[in-house]
Parts: C-alpha cells; structure tokens; sequence
C-alpha cells in the first residue's frame, strides 16, 4: 500500500475499510509521518512488525531526516502494534498517559487474537510508550511544531490527537472514524463531548482514523449525527425499561447513514452504550 | 461425531448407563443424548449421577443469542413457564456455560412471593459452548434449558472501557423498578452494582501480573421481612453485575440488598418500593 502526501511533508497510508484478515494483513488503520526541517515524527505504524518495517521504508524513501518521535494515538492494535520496528532507533516514543495501562491490560489478549488471524503476524509485539502526555505537548521536528493532546475517555480512554500548526492539519486519528462505523470503546459521552472541540477553527486538513483525508467537516457530521442517535435511542430505552436484547432487537438494523461495517460493529456500539449509560 | 462420543461415554461410565436408561424412559426429549463431555462432569459435580433431569419444557426456557456481541457481556433470560405459588413453585435457578473456566455462573435462590420466577443477567462466554439454565421445583424435580452460543475471550477480554470510571464507581448499586409496581401484582426490578468481578484471568497494568480473581460472591435481595433473591456466583458473571427479577410486593416497603465479594468486603443498600394507587 503506497504512502500518500495528503498536505505539504504530511504522509498517509490508508488502511482498507475490512475487518481486520490475513488477506489485508491486518492494514485497516490510517497511518503515517510527518516530515519536519530537521526531523520526522511517525504517527502508528499499523498491526504488525511488518507494517512498521514498511513504514520505516517508506519514511528512508521520502526524506534522510532522522524518525525523532514515535506517537501512538490510542491502545487499538491496528494503530500501534507496529512500533516494535523502531526499537533499534534513538526515538521518543510517546502517547496517552493510559496507554501503559492499556497496553498492559490489553496487549496480551490483542496478541492471542492477531496471532489467530494469520501466522504472519505471530512476531508482533506492542511497545509501551516512553514518554506520556496528561493534557498537551508541544514536540519540534524542526520549524514544524506539532501539539498533541490527550483527550478524556471517547472512542478508548486514552485518546491522543496531533495538530500540526504548518498544514493546519488535525490528526484525529480514531477520534474520527469516516466511512466506516465508528466503534464505541471508551465513552459515548465523553465522545460526543471531545467531537465538540476536536476541530477548531484553523484546521483545514483532518485525518481520521479509519476514511478519507478532507476538510473533515462533512466527516465529523455524520459521525456526530451517529452517536446522538445511538446516545438517544438507547437512553430512551434505559428509559423505557428495556434490557440490553430488546434494546438490540429495536435498534439493530437503524442504519441511517449507509455506514461501512455497521452489521459487524453496531450491535456492539449498542451494548457499550447500554452499560455505559444504565449508571448516568 | 456425536454417535462416537456417546459411545464413549458408556465405555467410560456405566453408571451414566442407568441414568440415561432413567432419563429416557421419564422425560420427553432426552436431552442427556445430546451431551457432551464438558457437562457430564459439570452436571455430576452439581447434582451428583443418580437425580434426573427433566427437559425444561414446560417450566422453563432460555434465551440467549446465537452469536455473542461482546462476550464479555453476554444477556441470557430465563423465563418460567409454572407460577410461584406456595404448592409448587421454582425454588432455584442455576446458570451454566460448559465451556467456561469456570463453568458454573452461580445459583439464584428464588421464592414463592417472586410471582413469577424470570430472571435476567449477563455472562461472560470464552468459547463457543453450550449456555444451560437449570430449574430446581419445590418438589425437588430438576428441568433443564440450553442453548448453544458462539462467543470467544469473554473471561480473558479486560472488559473496562473507561477504567478509572470503574474503579471509582466500585460498591456503588442501584436498585430500578421496570413499570409500575402494584400491591399483589407481579413486577418487574432491576438490581445493579458496580463492581469489576475480576475473573482473575486479567492482567495487572503495572505488574504485569494476573490480578487475582475478585468477584461478587453473594447477592441477597430482600423486600421488608421477605426474600426475594439470593444469589451465590463466581468469575462468569459479566463486570458490573445486574439481575432483572420479578417480585409481588404486599406492602410499601424497603427493598435491601446485601452483597459480599470474594474480597469479603460487604455492601449494603436500601430502597424505599414506590406502589402505584390501586386502580
């Protein structure tokens, strides 16, 4: 899969809209760099070792500069479980103050499932970040300041998101998810909340996690219009005294958008929404 | 081949032979044919090798989904087919899934004053497996309902999204009347507590250690003087355990739960049941 130049020294490659298989060798993620005057900043390196040596390639292909920092924006194994193909680089390695937790917590069982996918993926292995972000930082490459900043529990609770000042670009990474269905691991409300200020005026340039690279503004709507309707239609049958199957029963098949994915993924949005807000 | 394995079976064990002999000459369907190895040793560390059991037919059935969405939250009802009446009514419900490391969800204890003995709850399930409810009447008779369920990791999976919601929730229960509740009617109660019920099959995020299995041990609901509920259970039961019951209030009164976790820690809670008007 090639490596597109999205905006000025911006590099995405897109991850194909499928479940994770051993045919697409688990490529479904966005992922990328991003090329600084002195440096290079890797933002996921995808699900395997051999996604990040692909990566690694890639980035030796565009430019000399050296990779200074290695980002994680969330735990999901299609985003970082590349990174063990940097670990012979002098790198900082960063992301979401709860990603150790949830990569200790998680890691293994991710693992069990990939190794089960394919055998190809057997030599995989996640990398703990180095350094970790509580609310914002700002990192150099080189006249390209990038803020990342960590978000309260959304899409997972450890959220992280980059802008990048030079190309008025937002790295949204699964904080937005375009085409495909959003999937709920984190807070439904706290998500709904963070889509609130996720893009600030300035941003010209959004890249999801998981869709097209655009202006994100059209993006950003459906998936609002989505997890309202999910937050309401299962509120309403909380409200109702309706359990967790007459809830999926009334709502299984409410597919307003055409969203890609939705059969495999919006059951279990339902049930996450459901056992989230029972206890508001 | 099941034709294989049940040949097996009466190689293995001739006692099983006179219960089956037993069970296919009393029950409509005999169930125990269909049996695999899993439950043969479940059913016999439960109920022992000489009590029967009955197809549920007619006193019970089980609902479940064929296909788990997230199997570390699995919802199964049961619904009882006979009333609770002081002569003859559902005294016990014991939830199973055979392939589960620990195949025994628990037993829910159940009373005449229930009216009608339906339950809900939800499950972890960590393999494709049989998901059974089993029925003890007052008289001492055995009925069984099953239902195959496709499901993998629910007992591995670290099932917390938000985790330091959870912790910071943990004891914290609800008690929710579904509908109106009127005096001598049947209705319907939702009983909640936040608690991680750690399967001990999770691992610690600094260790990187398993963390010990830290569970709800025991429910026990009680409106005024009366049971309602009581429940005994283990790792299966999903995080933040809940159970839909039905209760027939004779009075306002306070509903009060009780629960102790393996840790022994003990929470305790009390409602005040609101009644509608007689109409």
């Amino acid at each position: 899969m090639p490596f597109i130049e999205v905006a000025d020294g911006v590099f995405v490659r897109y991850g194909v809209q499928e479940e994770m298989s051993a045919a697409n060798r688990g490529a479904i993620a966005n992922i990328g760099f991003i090329v600084g005057d002195e440096s290079v900043a890797v933002i996921d390196t995808g699900t395997t070792r051999q996604q990040g040596l692909a990566l690694r390639e890639a980035v030796a292909s565009v430019t000399s500069r050296p990779v200074s920092h290695l980002i994680a924006t969330h735990v999901h194994p299609d985003h970082c479980f590349g990174h063990a193909a940097f670990s012979d680089l002098p790198v900082r390695s960063l992301g979401h103050r709860n990603l150790p937790r949830a990569l200790a917590e998680r890691g293994p069982f991710y693992l069990e499932q990939l190794a089960e996918i394919s055998p190809d993926f057997s030599d995989t292995a996640y990398l703990a970040p180095q350094e970790t972000v509580s609310d914002t930082m700002r990192i150099d490459l080189g006249n390209r300041p990038l803020l990342l900043k960590a978000w309260p529990p959304a899409h997972t609770d450890n959220d992280l998101t980059i802008f990048d000042e030079r190309a008025g670009l937002l790295w949204a990474a699964d904080l937005l998810f375009a085409g495909r269905l959003p999937t709920l691991d984190g807070s439904l409300t706290g998500w709904l909340a963070a889509l609130e200020i996720l893009r600030p005026p300035g941003v010209r340039v959004v890249v999801p996690g998981h869709g097209p690279v655009s202006d994100g503004v059209a993006a950003l709507q459906q998936e609002r219009a989505y997890l309202t309707r999910l937050r309401d239609g299962v509120r309403a049958a909380i409200e109702e005294g309706l359990d967790i199957s007459a809830t999926l029963a009334r709502m299984e098949n409410d597919n307003q958008l055409d969203w890609l994915l939705f059969d495999t993924n919006h059951g279990r949005n339902v049930v996450a929404a459901y056992t989230e807000l029972e206890w508001e | 081949m099941p034709q294989q394995r049940k040949a097996e079976t009466f190689c293995l064990h001739p006692i099983a032979i006179a219960v089956l002999a037993t069970v296919l000459i009393i029950s409509r369907a005999p169930i125990a044919l269909a049996d695999d190895d899993s439950w043969q040793d479940i059913r016999a560390s439960l109920y022992g090798n000489d009590r029967v059991i009955h197809d549920g037919e007619g006193v019970i059935t089980l609902d479940a989904p064929n296909r788990a969405l997230d199997a570390a939250t699995v919802p199964i009802s049961v619904t009882a087919e006979i009333e609770q009446t002081e002569e003859r009514y559902i005294r016990a419900v014991t939830l199973v899934i055979d392939e589960n490391p620990a195949p025994v969800v628990g037993t829910f204890h159940l009373f005449p004053g229930n009216g009608i003995a339906n339950l809900s709850t939800r499950v972890r399930i960590n393999a494709y497996t049989n998901v059974r409810a089993i029925a003890e009447t007052s008289d001492g008779e055995l009925y069984m309902a099953q239902k195959f369920v496709k499901a993998s990791g629910g007992c591995s999976a670290p099932a917390s999204k938000d985790h330091d919601l959870a912790m910071a929730r943990l004891g914290k229960m609800r008690l929710k009347q579904i509908g109106a509740w009127r005096k001598d009617e049947p209705a319907q109660g939702q009983f909640m507590i936040s608690h991680p019920n750690y399967s001990g099959m999770q691992v610690d995020q600094v260790t990187q250690l398993w963390i010990p299995a830290r569970y709800v041990r025991s429910i026990e609901l009680t409106l005024g003087e009366k049971p309602i509920l009581r429940f005994e259970g283990d790792i299966s039961m999903s995080e933040n355990p809940t159970v839909r019951f039905f209760v027939r209030p004779d009075a306002e009164a306070e509903l009060h739960a009780k629960v102790i976790d393996s840790d022994e820690q003990t929470f305790e809670q009390s409602w005040p049941i609101e009644l509608d008007p007689a109409s």
